[in-house]
């Protein structure tokens, strides 16, 4: 979780990612961010994420992609 | 049959009584016979495009479940099977799997392909005579609506992210929803098709409220966009340079506005008084501050199908993962971020364009967009210097409406380039901006000469003023809801005297097609 808190930290380093839950809703990941996001997720933690995840609800939160990371991973 | 003919709101009515008075269990069937009926108004010829359609898709769809509903049964009989064995058994359904979609969308996007090229000038001419000939007369009606709305539904069930439709019937009519079919919005399966199918009870407030919806369109379409039309078709002509020229991009984002964001509001006015709730099409544009956000407002089901389909699968891909780790390596960090994004940008722009039409003017449109977002991404570090050395900047109001005015000039001249069939034109004409000053001829009676009286621009200034309250008021709390809560008297007055606005001042041209839609053409 530190890892992908590290990553989404590089991208914008003004949110409270343990808090906030509408990252993608309020606007705070904008596509270009899900993108580089997705790229760093890969590298780190070598899991491909398909296009058919990329839905709000898994970026909404660090913990909603914390836990669509551990899916892949299994 | 236009939404704006008098023979639309016969059919809408009848349609609206057999709809409700038939057992719930017949509701679709009759949505779909309507849907049928209201599409070969466009001409029979054309019904064989949506047919084609619906078949290969249904056709696919019923394969691609299949297929995976056997690769269910066989990981549950298999279930102690080898890592590999599993991984190989995935791979050849995967395989074949996307053989089939692969098919269906080049037999589909070759058709929408084949059709907008039948519309160019050289394919017309050798065309002509032949026993197709016919398309030139124009695209089958909504064709890039119902083609990208099946072919977005076939895609989610090749991810397995919704059930592929076992009934032909119940796939034929979200493919081919009537309300959709002039200009979308372009619907998710998984949003639109259980709403569709499902039961509906006849709810008096609920057919009134898509009543007003309707009229509001109508108000946007005839009294605003069809009268302020007649000064585009001037303003299009040869001579009109400079401050003329900036004043036909205003002019073209009012008309656009209206037609657009109108017809959005008939279809799903349409749409709610049969009980089933689309997804709005529009955000307040005009209140963007950039172009990305302006994206984000105007026509976001398009934008979402091209963000689901190609940009994301695009960037996230494996090809460009490998691109973007070289890039890494040999120019560093940052680009090799940004490269698949921006490789990505402009597939998606270019596809557009083409969806557009395959003029050059669309494709340049398309590239002018994608032009200046990439340019404010790359800018963006600049901006967040200047805005830490003027902290105080964006808080104030007034900057804020800079950056929406801002945006809005520049959009419009981007979008400006729809009316020019000659890309050499649209940029002669843009750059007599900064050749021609010529504001004086403005105000020497010149904007009378544009087609539209002292009486039209009254009139037009007046239901824009309406529009800017409405929509402003619509940002508080939405407006036919707060008016459902007043009083009858008020609710049915507010109706009424659109009723009347629209009876009194749309334009109703005669031989002039001015009802026909903008998008409708795409």
């Amino acid at each position: 979780m530190e890892q992908l808190i590290a990553i989404l930290t590089e991208i914008h380093d003004d949110v409270d990612y343990q808090s906030c839950t509408t990252l993608v809703d309020d606007g705070v990941l904008d596509s270009f961010d899900i993108v580089t996001l997705i790229s760093e997720i890969s590298d780190t933690f070598d899991v491909t994420i398909p296009p058919s995840a990329i839905v709000p609800e898994n970026f909404n939160s660090a913990a909603a992609l914390w836990t669509l990371i551990q899916e892949l991973e299994e | 049959m236009s939404f704006t003919s008098p023979a639309f709101v016969l059919f809408l009515a009848v349609l609206a009584v057999l709809y409700f008075v038939v057992p719930r269990r017949a509701q679709w069937p009759v949505l779909l016979a309507g849907s049928l009926v209201f599409y070969l108004f466009a001409g029979v010829e054309l019904l064989g495009f949506l047919v084609f359609t619906i078949v290969t898709v249904y056709a696919a769809g019923r394969i691609l479940g299949r297929w995976q509903e056997r690769q269910k049964a066989w990981l549950r009989e298999n279930k102690d099977a080898a890592r590999e064995d599993k991984k190989a058994y995935k791979a050849a359904v995967q395989r074949k799997s996307r053989a089939v979609l692969g098919l269906t969308l080049a037999l589909n996007f070759g058709m929408l392909f084949f059709c907008k090229a039948a519309l160019l000038e050289p394919l017309k001419g050798y065309l002509s005579g032949s026993r197709v000939e016919f398309l030139s007369l124009g695209l089958p009606m909504g064709i890039s609506f119902y083609l990208f709305q099946s072919m977005g539904y076939l895609i989610d069930v090749y991810r397995g992210t919704v059930p592929c439709e076992t009934n032909l019937g119940r796939l034929a009519l979200f493919s081919s929803y009537f309300p959709q079919l002039v200009q979308g919005p372009i619907s998710k399966y998984s949003a639109l098709a259980q709403e569709l199918y499902k039961p509906h009870r006849f709810d008096a407030a609920r057919v009134h409220m898509g009543i007003q919806r309707i009229l509001w369109g109508y108000f946007k379409k005839l009294v605003i966009a069809d009268r302020i039309a007649a000064a585009v078709v001037t303003l299009k002509g040869d001579g009109y340079t400079g401050a003329w020229f900036f004043l036909l991009t205003l002019f073209y984002a009012v008309q656009i506005y209206g037609d657009f964001t109108g017809g959005i509001d008939i279809t799903l006015g349409v749409s709610q008084i049969l009980g089933i709730p689309l997804a709005e099409n529009f955000n307040h544009p005009f209140l963007s501050k950039n172009i990305a956000e302006y994206w984000r407002r105007w026509h976001i089901s398009l934008g979402e199908w091209m963000k689901d389909y190609i940009f994301y699968p695009i960037s996230v891909s494996k090809p460009m993962r490998s691109l973007s780790k070289s890039a890494r390596r040999t120019l560093g960090d940052k680009v090799g971020r940004k490269l698949p994004v921006y490789v990505a940008s402009f597939a998606t722009w270019f596809v557009t364009g083409l969806w557009h039409g395959l003029e050059a003017h669309y494709l340049v449109w398309g590239m002018m967009n994608c032009v200046v977002i990439v340019a404010s991404e790359e800018l963006e570090p600049l901006y967040a210097r200047f805005h830490a050395k003027f902290p105080s900047l964006k808080q104030r109001r007034l900057y804020g409406a800079f950056e929406i005015v801002r945006m809005f000039v520049l959009m419009n001249l981007i979008r400006a380039s729809d009316l020019f069939s000659s890309v050499g034109t649209y940029f002669s004409r843009m750059f007599s901006l900064v050749t021609v000053w010529n504001v004086g001829e403005l105000f020497g009676g010149g904007l009378l000469e544009l087609g539209l009286n002292a009486g039209d621009y009254v009139l037009l200034a007046l239901a824009l003023g309406v529009v800017f309250a409405v929509c402003r008021a619509s940002l508080r709390a939405p407006v036919r809801e707060s008016l459902q809560s007043a009083s009858p008297w008020l609710r049915y007055s507010a109706t009424a005297a659109l009723l009347v606005a629209v009876l009194l001042f749309g334009v109703y041209g005669q031989g002039y097609d001015a009802s026909s839609f903008i998008y409708n053409q795409f």
